[in-house]
């Protein structure tokens, strides 16, 4: 067990060094020089214009370009580790861990609590229209959850915003908090920002709702023509008992595997819908960045990207074993 | 007193083709303690039949007519809870293909343990490491999941599942047909020793004659969804009155020439439509011109035994 533990984190640590690689790697092997680039585009602007070459060589110094590749290399694993990021380009000089810290609880408060739910709603609905005497009304109510799967969140967003924000105005449309609210540890603040959430959230528990409800029902269904299922009935067990305790028990464990994917891609997962309501998260962060092209902060929330996958892996390769006694045995 | 009764079954399958008829008029009686061997080839309906005396028949099929007696119940029209009470109490299954029989997220000893549950029957660690013990397994299977087992002993908790509340009636379906010939030997033995054990009748279903020789007091021989011929071992194979027994007798490996396999030309009948005949009439060598056009009725022999052939 301590084995297979070590090997999971070694694992873990390993993708995370690949992912830091290919991140260090990509603007190196970018076609162009991004010094020259920067500096073409201060004199095009109308800048400074003194000794092109000296210009760049003190830039390239001052950015530490100047130095082999391979102390760069451990230079940035170095700065990696202590989640020393740089300083973002456009609101110099903060550093760019602050901008992504300050946006991390939006996000992971925002669409882990809309992931979990449309989890846990999504997987129930599905396994009660798996249930063979699902009433006939269930299966109808179903139906539109499903059609709305197949709509994309972030026009489920424009519409619920359109709906609920501008024709019936009842919830907040942007933000992530009330327009000049002072936070404070209250209920009034809590409100606020639970308020501000409804939309956003909204339309990606919907939008993913069925997907969760299609999933979960196939497997139940798959897991109810098992032979273990045909001796469990003839061992006289119950109806309700074969289904909960055999059937959907059963059926979870792959729902698992995708609930830890779908959380690994958190950060990424909703960026259009931070966008569309302007949410402070990091996936709206990103967005500024990318058009601010501040490019240590769209590095330093790639690098987020791939650490929350990375840990999303390692807890459902740490919780598996618990859940699926099979996994557990292969593990040892 | 019989343990059980079977009358007049039919077992169907809505398919998209039509209506599959994959048990068609199945008599027989089981006596208490005895064991009955059901023999036929594959698609023969010895599965469905197993699985109609348990009311295990699942959509598309259905038990179209038929009784099934047991203490006085039809359990082809008994209520769900009266069924839930009867089956592993008074009449339980040993499942075809036990490899994925138990279910993978459980150990063992749970799976007892929610058996006795069900029936509010005394459970405990030590009932269980009897049950296990009386099938030739040690008390720490219980602590084992599903897969940590070989088949044999997987073969065997289910069998130790299936005497667990001491039932009237064993129904297993191939029990062996996934094991190799040396552990096929002990499983039936357990199986023997276990059922003398608690004095069960046993409905045995096998492809294999030989094998079930050794086990079975009499033997029904299935074709096409039909019995059609059920008689004492020593009288079935001595002489045996159906041409479809003989042929199966005949085709069991021998000491024949070398390079030659023995078998049945043809094949069985669609089960989508009813021949107005007898369904193996078309691969029977001694069919006459009544054969193809009217169905033979069972007959009773002087011996005990029931043919269903006009010329048997
Ligand atoms: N779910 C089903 N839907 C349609 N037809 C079915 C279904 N289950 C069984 N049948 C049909 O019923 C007939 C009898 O099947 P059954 O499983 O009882 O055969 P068997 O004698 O047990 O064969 P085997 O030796 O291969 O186990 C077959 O022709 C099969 O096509
Ligand atoms: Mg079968």
């Amino acid at each position: 067990m301590v084995g297979y533990l070590l090997r999971r984190i070694g694992m873990a640590v390993l993708v995370m060094f690949v992912a830091l690689s290919v991140n260090f790697a990509i603007p190196r092997l970018m076609p162009g020089d991004p010094v020259e680039q920067q500096l073409a585009a201060v004199s095009a602007a109308g800048g400074q214009t003194g000794d092109m070459a000296e210009a760049a060589a003190a830039m390239r110094a001052r950015l530490g370009l100047d130095r082999p590749l391979a102390v760069q290399y451990l230079a940035f694993l170095a700065n990696s580790i202590r989640f020393d990021l740089g300083v973002s380009v456009a609101s110099y000089p903060q550093p760019v861990a602050e901008i992504v810290l300050a946006g991390l609880p939006w996000t992971i408060g925002l669409l882990g609590t809309a992931t979990l739910l449309s989890f846990v709603v999504g997987s129930l609905l599905g396994a009660m229209l798996a249930w063979p005497r699902a009433p006939k009304l269930l299966k109808f109510l179903a139906l539109p959850v499903v059609v709305l799967s197949a709509v994309p969140y972030f026009i489920l967003g424009i519409v619920l915003m359109a709906l609920l924000g501008i024709l019936w105005p009842v919830l907040p449309v942007a933000g992530g908090y009330p327009f000049g609210m002072v936070p404070n540890a209250d209920f009034a603040t809590a409100l606020g920002i639970a308020k501000h959430g409804v939309l956003p959230g909204l339309s990606i528990v919907l939008a993913s709702l069925g997907t969760w409800a299609v999933a979960m029902r196939g497997m139940v269904v798959g897991v109810l023509g098992e032979d273990y299922i045909m001796l469990a009935e003839a061992k006289g067990l119950s109806e309700r008992r074969i289904f909960l305790a055999y059937g959907v028990r059963n059926a979870l464990l792959p729902q698992f595997t995708q609930l830890a994917l779908k959380l690994g891609l958190l950060v990424s997962g909703a960026i259009l819908v931070e966008v569309i309501f302007a949410y402070p998260g990091i996936g709206y962060r990103l967005y500024v960045a990318i058009g601010q092209k501040d490019v240590f902060v769209v590095q330093g929330i790639v690098m987020l990207l791939s650490l929350s996958i990375a840990l999303a892996m390692l807890l459902l390769d740490l919780i598996y074993p618990l859940i699926d006694p099979r996994v557990a045995a292969r593990s040892a | 007193m019989s343990a059980l009764a079977v009358r007049g079954l039919c077992v169907e399958f809505a398919s998209a083709r039509g209506i599959v008829r994959a048990v068609q008029n199945v008599s027989f009686d089981l006596a208490p303690g005895e064991r009955l061997g059901l023999v036929g080839e594959s698609g023969s309906g010895k599965t469905t039949t197993a699985l109609s005396l348990l009311s295990l028949i699942r959509p598309p099929g259905r038990i179209a007519s038929g009784e099934i007696l047991l203490d006085g119940v039809d359990i082809a029209r008994a209520t769900p809870s009266a069924l839930r009470r009867m089956r592993a109490a008074r009449i339980a299954l040993v499942p075809q293909g036990a490899m994925n029989a138990l279910n993978p997220v459980l150990t063992c000893g749970a799976q007892f343990a929610d058996l006795f549950a069900a029936h509010g029957a005394p459970g405990g660690t030590a009932r269980i490491a009897k049950l296990l013990a009386s099938v030739g397994l040690g008390v720490e299977v219980a602590t084992l999941y599903p897969h940590q087992l070989s088949g044999g002993m997987k073969q065997r908790v289910c069998i130790a599942l299936a005497i667990a509340l001491r039932p009237a009636v064993i129904v297993a379906d191939e029990p062996t047909s996934a094991l190799d010939v040396i552990v096929q030997k002990q499983i039936l033995k357990t199986l023997l020793a276990v059922q003398r054990d608690i004095g069960a009748a046993v409905v045995l279903v096998g492809h294999d004659m030989g094998l079930m020789a050794q086990f079975a007091h009499r033997i029904g021989v299935m074709y096409a969804g039909r019995l059609v011929e059920l008689a004492f071992v020593r009288d079935i194979f001595a002489t045996p009155r159906h041409p479809y027994t003989r042929m199966l007798i005949d085709s069991l490996p021998g000491f024949g020439a070398r390079g030659v396999f023995k078998g049945i030309p043809g094949l069985p009948p669609s089960l989508l439509t009813a021949l107005p005949g007898c369904s193996f009439a078309p691969r029977c060598p001694r069919a006459g011109p009544r054969c193809t056009v009217e169905m033979p009725q069972t007959r009773i022999l002087e011996g005990g035994g029931e043919v269903r052939c006009h010329d048997a």
